[in-house]
């Protein structure tokens, strides 16, 4: 089991004949990803890595029943790609692409939204679904089959935590990586959803960084609606403010997006926050434990109170534990 | 991308929105000349990016030409938080008779612009909002459909009670929400906008932040860009297509994808260092690349061991570590340097890294741990 792509998913690569869609046409092929079209203006009836290319996506819909597609186009005609996608009748939008002018997102994402599609990006390195599909470019040997979804702002520090999880014999479910733009199509309370409703997925990672409230957010979300344990991890508590961290959204502007308000946000919430990306793994251990002595105690309705509090007591211990070492 | 007080005035004049006349001056005579020729009192304003000019003496009255070019003379050349003033605007001086503020920005919460207005302005409007949040009034407009005349008088309407004030206002702020747009800005701003005893409504300042990702269709808004008034080593990496911010530590950092980049920073700081920059050298590994981190790192005197941190995934490790090869033959770097090498192509950059006697391979938070210590900080 895993959210949003599955063997099934029938998908398209929209720039498939550029240097980076071909190049990853036949990652995503040889991970065994269902590709069945690529997309390029001009270049139907071609193929790439043994993939029909089509002229336009509604042509390449009707021929191949594709319903998902990843855009590898650049940023001046990404946001036609996804106009074009959603008309065709794509459900499941990921678009690459870095520099997308945040004012055509601003105008695509009511269009996808009412149109019942979803987009995860732009910005973003993709999703994958262990040992079933992955759409960008995640790198797929990093992964392990397991229980663990993650999700994540950024592109290199997801595979650095995903690395630190498959070492420590954490699988994964899904990984996900919602871009690091300002205004993205899929936010981390879409995916924490998703990741709930996933009877495969019994625990959460999810690695913010500083710049805008997601993260706040999130945690409150979780306090009310998540019972599977989540882990956390915030980068850029070394950033000055004003400055742009690389991602267009990593910016502390005007007293906000602070790594440290994150931090107070998601403790309150009682999510633990690795001090380090290696440290992760460790707190998830710690918090399935946990979880697990909570379960089996909480059978009992007359133990139900006495169970909740070591709960308690030991998140408080991971929060101290984690700020001491800051 | 930031642009100057009298370059947002010009774009917001071409709008038709109304600013005080003025001009850019380089020199104490040119500011005599601006204000000779607009032959009335004159604000001498310095233009640095920087908010709370007027506080730290960069916003001066001038009642003649005379005392403009005393003032240009003093003001030019100033250092304010840091910066050093290399120009200001002459402009002509307003009587005011109330301060308000406008601003649009992008809301990532709502994916939408919201517009904020406030009767409280020429003050911080950040300070507002935590103090009087209820003197500030916000509108999220849909992007879809675009700002309503009526919802601008609205907003207007909460800023003045005089009927053609509120006109005036309504129309301003229609005309402020189109360069929002028309300029792929993510942040415009009047503050303070006022009112003149002629009952004129005046954007009095301007601020305007253009989003990077737009400047390639904003080739005008593109060149209006003050190298002078950056960091030369950011200006630097950003033509050698890095991303770079200049921190005051000593552990050079070299990183591949921004997030990387952040946490590999933060670990030097809780590991009881200081990082010394934030850079990112981007998804493709050309060891050009690397060539020019090195030599943006080795330029900063503060510097005293250089940690490289690559996570292999579209970035070939190989690829990497020739870029430092390369870069051990032509700076010969005197710091110590400590790489991590891990994932695509792992053991063909190790073998390649060996030719330098430099270690690879090792966990990430040994990497760091070590150079900490070759740069010979005191643990705390």
């Amino acid at each position: 089991m895993s959210i949003f792509i599955n063997k099934k998913t029938r998908t398209l690569i929209q720039g498939i004949t550029g240097r980076d869609g071909s190049f990853h046409a036949e990652q995503m092929k040889n991970y065994g990803t269902n590709v069945v079209g690529g997309v390029t203006p001009g270049k139907g009836g071609t193929k790439v890595a043994g993939i029909p290319v089509f002229n336009t996506v509604a042509e390449a819909v009707k021929e191949t029943k594709a319903n998902a597609t990843v855009v590898y186009v650049p940023p001046a005609f990404a946001v036609d790609a996804v106009y074009e996608a959603v008309d065709a009748g794509i459900k499941m939008i990921v678009c690459i692409t870095e520099g997308v002018p945040a004012n055509d997102m601003m105008k695509v994402y009511p269009y996808v939204k009412a149109h019942g599609a979803r987009m995860i990006g732009p910005n973003c390195p993709g999703l994958i679904s262990v040992d079933e599909a992955k759409m960008g470019i995640m790198p797929g040997n990093i992964c392990k089959k397991g229980s663990v979804g993650v999700v994540s702002r950024s592109g290199t520090l997801t595979y650095e935590a995903i690395w630190a999880l498959t070492l420590a014999g954490m699988g994964q479910t899904t990984c996900i990586g919602i871009g690091g733009d300002q205004v993205i199509g899929t936010n981390f309370i879409d995916c924490l959803e998703a990741f709930q409703a996933d009877r495969a997925t019994k625990s959460i990672v999810m690695l913010g960084e500083i710049g805008g409230s997601d993260e706040e957010d999130a945690a409150k979300f979780i306090k009310k609606y998540v019972t599977k344990p989540v882990v956390s991890f915030i980068a850029g508590q070394t950033a000055p403010p004003g400055k742009r961290m690389g991602h267009a959204g990593a910016i502390i502007s005007g007293g906000s997006g602070l790594a440290a308000d994150k931090i107070v946000a998601l403790n309150k919430a009682g999510i633990p926050v690795a001090g380090s990306p290696t440290e992760i793994p460790v707190l998830l251990m710690e918090a399935l434990k946990t979880k697990k002595v909570a379960k089996s105690t909480a059978k009992k309705p007359v133990a139900k109170k006495a169970a909740a509090k070591p709960k308690k007591k030991v998140a408080k211990k991971t929060t101290k534990k984690t700020t001491k070492k800051k | 991308m930031k642009i100057h007080e009298y370059q947002a005035k010009q774009i917001f004049a071409e709008a038709g929105i109304p600013v005080p006349p003025g001009k850019v001056a380089t020199s104490p005579l040119e500011a005599y000349t601006i204000a000779e020729e607009l032959n009335k009192p004159v604000m001498v304003k310095s233009q640095v990016h920087v908010g709370g000019r007027g506080k730290a003496g960069g916003i001066k009255y001038a009642e003649s030409a005379e005392a403009a070019k005393v003032l240009a003379q003093k003001i030019l050349g100033m250092d304010i938080k840091g910066l050093t003033v290399k120009k200001v605007l002459v402009t002509a001086a307003e009587d005011i008779i109330s301060e308000s503020y406008v601003g649009i920005i992008l809301d990532r919460a709502t994916k939408r612009p919201v517009i904020m207005v406030s009767p409280a302005g020429g003050v911080d409007i950040e300070q507002v909002a935590k103090d009087t949040p209820e003197k500030i009034f916000k509108l999220a407009v849909d992007p879809e459909q675009g700002l309503r005349a009526y919802q601008a008088r609205d907003l207007a309407s909460k800023l003045y009670r005089d009927m053609s004030q509120v006109r005036q206002a309504a129309d301003i702020i229609m005309k402020l929400y189109k360069v929002f747009w028309d300029v792929d800005s993510s942040l415009v701003e009047i503050n303070p906008l006022v009112t003149t005893p002629g009952g004129n409504v005046v954007a009095l300042d301007a601020k305007l932040n253009v989003d990077d990702n737009g400047l390639f269709r904003q080739g005008d808004i593109a060149k209006m860009r003050d190298i002078d008034s950056e960091d030369p080593a950011e200006v630097e990496a950003r033509e050698a297509d890095l991303s770079f911010v200049k921190l005051d530590g000593s552990i050079g950092c070299i990183v591949n994808g921004a997030g990387l980049a952040m946490a590999t920073m933060d670990l030097v700081k809780r590991y009881g260092g200081d990082p010394a920059n934030f850079l990112d050298i981007g998804g493709s590994s050309s060891p050009q690349k690397v060539l020019s981190a090195f030599k943006i790192i080795l330029a900063d005197p503060n510097v005293k061991a250089i940690l490289i941190n690559i996570f292999g995934g579209i970035t070939r490790c190989d690829d990497v570590a020739r870029g430092i090869v390369d870069a051990f033959k032509e700076f010969k770097p005197e710091v110590p340097v400590v790489v991590r090498l891990t994932g695509t192509n792992e053991k063909e950059a190790a073998k390649i890294l060996k030719a330098v006697n430099l270690p690879a391979g090792e966990t990430l938070d040994e990497v760091v741990k070590k150079a900490i210590e070759l740069a010979g900080v005191e643990r705390e």
